[in-house]
C-alpha cells in the first residue's frame, strides 16, 4: 500500500548511458512518469548520471530541494549502487535511502521493441520509488580484518603470491596438497622461450619460501572446510600424515639408502610413474620442505605392523619417524585467500586413434618433460621404453585443445612447449622431429622469435591434425618399435604417413580433477569449461565472486608461467590491499528480531547456516546475532509470525515494490 | 506480442549471487529475451517467502519465476535447498487455491548463465502464453477487498508454516 508519508521527497533520476539506455528507452518519457508518481518531488535524466557532474547533480538536489530518498534508473546495482550510496552521503543523506532501477542490464540491453522497453523500465522504476519510501536510516558496521593469508596451491603461481606477501611484512600461510611445492614447473628441463632452466630459477623461490619468517608452510595438506567471510575466514587444513617429524627431520634422506626395499618398486607420480620410487621417498631431489613422506599402503610397518626398520635406525638420534602419526586438522583465521591450485594435463587415452596407453612409445609431453630433465626417471637422456634412443619423432600439437569434442578452447602454451620440445630433442638426440600443428599461436613476447629459431634448427612443420597413428608395418600392437602418423597435411593437399619412433603429445590444460570441490568449498564460481571465474574478464581478473577469495595461475584459465607470476603478484597486492584496510563493513542487510512478536517457536534456528540465531530460553524469543547473520533472509521468509525481519530486504520494501511492479505494468 | 495478443505479466525473483548476476550478463552479452518479465533482486532465493509469490498472483501476475544458484552453490551455504522445499509446498498450495502449479517456476542459473537464463525466461513466458491470463485477481476487483483476500491468504500460509515451539 502506498505510505502517506508526507515528508517523503523522491528525487529520480534517469541516466542515459549516452545512448547505451538512450538508445532503446525513452528516457524522456520515463522521466515525465516518474514526475507523476507519489511523493516524488523531482525528477530528472541525464547523460551520465555515475559521472561527477551526475553524482554533483544529485548532492546539490538534495540540499537544495531536501530530497530524503533517491531513486537511480541506471545500470545493475552490482556496478553504482556504491557510488549514488557515497554521493548521497556526501550530501548528508543516509546511504540507504538510495534505490537502483535496474533499466540497462535488464532493460535496454535485452529488449528490442521500444514500447516494451519503455514500460519495463516504467515498471522497475516505479517499483524503486515504491521501495525506496519504506527504506529507514541504518548504521554501517564494521569487524576487523585479521591482517593474515592464506594461499592454496603452491604451484608457481601460490608461491609468487606468498613470497610478495612475505616480503610486504605480511603473515602468509601456504597450504599444498603434495609433499612438495613447485606445481608442474617443478617438473621442466627448460622452459620457453628463453630456455631458461626450470629449476635454477624455480628452486631459489621454494627456498625462500621455506626460510621466509612470515611464511608458515603446509605440505601435504588440504582445505577441509573454510566459514566466516571477507576479512575474517576461519579455515580448516587437514595434515596427512607423512609418519617423520618435519620439526625433527634435517633431509638427509638416509632413511630412503636405508630403507627395507633395497630397490625402489613403486611408480613415482611426480615422474608420471615412469620412475620408481620406495616406500619412504621425495618426490625430487630439490623437494621443498625437503623432508621424505611414508606410504602407508606399501610401507611393511605401517600396512603390515612388521619390519626391520631400517629407515629408523639410518635416522638414528635425529628419531625423526612417527608410525603412529595420525591425519589432524589445524585451524587458521585469515582475512583473505588467493587459491592457486593450478590445472592437470589431459588424459589422452580417451581418444583412441592415437594410441596413448596402448602403443608404449606414444608419451604425453609431461611425461617427456620428465624424461629430458636431469633430476629425472633417466638423469635426462631422452630413450624409448627399450632404452634406445629415438631417430624420428613426432610432436602432435593441441591434442585434447581446440576440439568440440574435448576441450574447445585454446590452451594457450601448447604451441611453444611443443616448440621447445621440438628443440630440446634435436639437441638431445639430433633426431629428425616433426610437428604436426593445425596453427602455430606464438603470440607473446619473443615467442615468433623462437618459433623462427627452432624452424631454422632443422625442425619438420606439418601443418594438419593427425588421423591415426598406428604400428609400423611387421609390428604387433604391443611392439616396441616404430609407429606411422597419418597426417592430412593441408599444405600439400595430401595424407602423409610419417614413420617415427616415438609421438609426443602436446595434451591440453585442463581444470583439477576436484576444481569443482574446490570452488565450493571456496564459494567461488567456475566458468563453462570449469576454471575458476574471475568477478570480472577485464577490470576484475584476481577477483570471485566470493570477496576475499582471489584466483592466480592456470586454476583461473591456461596460461604460461610468466602470465601466471604476474597473476599471482596482481593477486596478492589484491590480498594486501584488503588486509591492510583494517577493517570491513558488515553486510547492511542483517535480520532481526521484532521481540513483541516473536512466539519463540525456534523455526529461524534450524534455518539459519552461520548458527547466528539462538533461543534466548528466559525470554522465549529468537536472538540474532549481526556479527554472524550474513542477510541471506531465510528466516525473514520462514517465520510464521513475521517476526523476524531484515534490514533493506524486509517484508515492507520487498512487497511494496512488488505491487509497485504490478501496479506501473 | 502473440497470436491471441496476449501479453502475460511476469515476476521473476533473482538471487543476487547467481541468478541477478546472470542477468547482468545476459546484459553485457546483449542476450534479448522477453521483457514481459520484471525483475526483483533477493539476496538469496531463499528470501522468497511463498506469500511473496501468493501476492504477486493476487496482484495479477500470470506466472511467477524464482531463480537461484545451483543445488550446492548457493552463496548462503544451502538456502536453496528450502527454496526447493517451499517451491515444492506452494506448487500444490496453488493448485489448491485453483491456479495451475506450471505458472510457477523455480530455475537455476548461475553467475555465467546469462545466455540459459534468458533462455530460460523465454521459455516460461511461452509457456505462461499457451496457460493464457490468470485472472485470479478479478475476483477482487475492489482493491480493498483485494487487500483482504490477500491478507487472509498470508495468514492461512503462516497458519500452515507454523511450527510447534
Ligand atoms: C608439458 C607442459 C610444459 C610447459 N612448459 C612451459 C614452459 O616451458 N614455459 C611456460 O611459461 N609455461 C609452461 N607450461 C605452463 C606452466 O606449467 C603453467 O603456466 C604453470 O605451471 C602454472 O602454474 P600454477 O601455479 O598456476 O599451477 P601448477 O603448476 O599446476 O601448480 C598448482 C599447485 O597447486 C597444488 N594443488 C592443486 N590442488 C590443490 C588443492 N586442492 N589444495 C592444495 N594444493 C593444491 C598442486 O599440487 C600444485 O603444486 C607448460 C605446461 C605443460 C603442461
Ligand atoms: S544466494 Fe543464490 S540461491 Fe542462495
Amino acid at each position: 500500500m502506498i505510505t502517506s508519508d508526507e515528508t517523503l521527497r523522491i528525487g529520480v533520476y534517469v541516466c542515459h548511458c549516452g545512448s547505451n539506455i538512450a538508445g532503446t528507452v525513452d528516457v524522456e518519457a520515463l522521466t515525465k512518469f516518474a514526475e507523476g508518481l507519489p511523493h516524488v518531488a523531482l525528477a530528472r535524466h541525464y547523460k551520465y548520471m555515475c559521472s561527477d557532474p551526475g553524482q554533483e547533480l544529485v548532492k546539490r538536489d538534495i540540499v537544495e530541494f531536501g530530497l530524503n530518498r533517491i531513486v537511480v534508473a541506471a545500470c545493475s546495482p552490482n556496478l553504482h549502487e556504491a557510488t549514488f550510496r557515497r554521493a548521497a552521503e556526501d550530501a548528508g543523506l543516509n546511504r540507504f535511502l538510495v534505490q537502483i532501477a535496474n533499466i540497462r542490464e535488464q532493460v535496454a540491453w535485452v529488449t528490442e521493441d521500444r514500447q516494451e522497453a519503455l514500460e519495463k523500465a516504467e515498471s522497475h522504476l516505479g517499483a524503486a520509488v515504491r521501495r525506496v519510501a519504506r527504506h529507514v536510516p541504518l548504521q554501517r558496521q564494521f569487524v576487523r580484518i585479521v591482517p593474515r593469508a592464506m594461499v592454496v596451491g603452491g604451484g608457481i603461481a601460490g608461491i609468487q603470491a606468498a613470497l610478495t606477501l612475505a616480503e610486504a611484512g605480511r603473515e602468509v600461510i601456504l597450504v599444498e596438497r603434495e609433499p612438495s611445492i613447485g606445481g608442474h614447473m617443478a617438473m621442466f628441463d627448460k622452459t620457453f622461450p628463453t630456455l631458461d632452466c626450470a629449476a635454477c630459477i624455480l628452486t631459489p623461490k621454494m627456498t625462500a619460501v621455506k626460510l621466509h619468517p612470515n611464511i608458515k608452510l603446509l605440505t601435504y595438506s588440504t582445505v577441509e572446510s573454510v566459514e566466516g567471510s571477507v576479512g575474517n575466514f576461519r579455515i580448516k587444513v587437514k595434515r596427512k600424515p607423512r609418519y617423520i617429524d618435519e620439526s625433527l627431520c634435517v633431509g638427509c634422506m638416509q632413511c630412503i639408502d636405508g630403507c627395507a626395499f633395497t630397490r625402489a618398486k613403486f611408480p613415482n607420480a611426480f615422474d608420471q610413474g615412469l620412475g620408481l620410487r620406495k616406500p619412504v621417498w621425495i618426490p625430487f631431489p630439490q623437494a621443498v620442505p625437503p623432508v621424505p613422506v611414508v606410504d602407508p599402503e606399501v610401507c611393511l610397518q605401517i600396512a603390515r605392523g612388521k619390519c626391520k626398520q631400517g629407515c629408523v635406525e639410518a635416522c638414528g638420534e635425529r628419531n625423526a619417524f612417527r608410525f603412529d602419526q595420525q591425519e589432524r586438522i589445524e585451524e587458521y583465521e585469515v582475512g583473505a585467500v588467493v587459491v592457486a591450485t593450478g590445472f592437470h594435463a589431459f588424459d589422452p587415452s580417451v581418444i583412441s586413434y592415437y594410441g596413448y596407453g596402448k602403443y608404449p612409445n606414444v608419451y604425453t609431453s609431461l611425461e617427456v618433460e620428465r624424461l629430458l630433465n636431469a633430476g629425472g626417471p633417466t638423469s635426462g637422456k631422452l630413450v624409448l621404453r627399450d632404452g634406445s634412443t629415438p631417430k624420428r619423432v613426432g610432436i602432435i600439437h593441441c591434442v585434447g585443445s581446440r576440439d568440440a569434442n574435448y576441450h574447445a578452447y585454446c590452451s594457450r602454451v601448447c604451441c611453444m612447449y611443443a616448440l621447445k620440445l621440438a628443440h630440446l630433442v634435436r639437441e638431445k638426440t639430433e633426431a629428425e622431429v616433426y610437428n604436426c600443428y593445425i596453427d602455430i599461436r606464438a603470440a607473446g613476447k619473443g615467442f615468433e622469435e623462437f618459433y623462427n629459431r627452432v624452424q631454422n634448427e632443422g625442425v619438420q612443420f606439418v601443418r594438419g591434425k593427425v588421423a591415426d597413428i598406428t604400428p609400423a608395418a611387421g609390428q604387433g600392437t604391443s611392439a616396441e618399435g616404430g609407429l606411422v602418423m597419418k597426417v592430412d597435411d593441408t599444405l600439400l593437399g595430401s595424407i602423409r604417413e610419417i614413420n617415427v619412433d616415438m609421438v609426443i603429445l602436446a595434451v591440453a590444460l585442463e581444470p583439477q580433477a576436484d576444481a569443482n570441490q574446490v570452488r565450493r568449498t571456496f564459494g567461488i564460481s567456475c566458468s563453462a569449461e570449469g576454471f575458476f571465474l574471475e568477478k570480472h574478464p577485464k577490470l576484475a581478473p584476481v577477483n570471485t565472486a566470493n570477496d576475499g577469495v582471489l584466483v592466480a595461475g592456470a586454476c583461473q584459465g591456461a596460461k604460461d608461467i610468466p602470465d601466471t607470476v604476474a597473476q599471482a603478484d596482481a593477486a596478492a597486492a589484491k590480498a594486501l590491499a584488503l588486509i591492510d584496510a583494517g577493517q570491513i563493513e558488515l553486510e547492511p542487510n542483517t535480520a532481526w528480531i521484532e521481540e513483541d512478536i516473536c512466539s519463540g517457536c525456534k523455526t529461524c534456528i534450524n534455518l539459519c547456516p552461520y548458527q547466528a540465531i539462538r533461543a534466548d530460553e528466559e525470554r522465549k524469543i529468537a536472538v540474532v546475532d549481526p556479527a554472524l547473520c550474513k542477510g541471506c533472509g531465510t528466516c525473514v521468509a520462514a517465520c510464521p509470525s513475521g517476526a523476524a525481519r531484515q534490514h533493506l530486504f524486509g517484508d515492507e520494501q520487498i512487497s511494496e515494490e512488488l505491487e509497485g511492479l504490478m501496479n506501473y505494468v | 506480442m502473440s497470436e491471441n495478443g496476449f501479453k502475460p505479466r511476469i515476476v521473476a525473483f533473482l538471487c543476487n549471487w547467481c541468478s541477478y548476476t546472470a542477468s547482468d550478463l545476459a546484459g553485457t552479452s546483449r542476450v534479448k529475451y522477453s521483457p514481459r518479465v520484471r525483475m526483483i533482486r533477493v539476496m538469496c532465493s531463499g528470501r522468497v517467502d511463498p506469500s511473496f509469490v501468493l501476492k504477486a498472483f493476487a496482484l495479477g501476475a500470470d506466472g511467477v519465476l524464482i531463480a537461484g544458484c545451483h543445488p550446492g552453490d548457493c552463496h548462503y551455504i544451502e538456502q536453496n535447498y528450502k527454496t526447493m522445499r517451499r517451491h515444492a509446498m506452494l506448487r500444490y498450495f496453488l493448485e489448491q487455491m485453483g491456479i495451475q502449479p506450471e505458472r510457477l517456476r523455480l530455475v537455476w542459473a548461475s553467475a555465467a548463465e546469462g545466455q540459459y537464463l534468458a533462455e530460460s525466461i523465454d521459455q516460461f513466458v511461452a509457456d505462461v502464453q499457451k496457460l493464457g491470463p490468470l485472472r485470479w485477481s478479478g475476483v477482487w476487483e475492489d482493491p480493498w477487498r483485494r487487500e483482504d483476500a490477500f491478507d487472509e491468504i498470508a495468514a492461512e500460509h503462516a497458519e500452515a508454516m507454523e511450527v510447534q515451539a
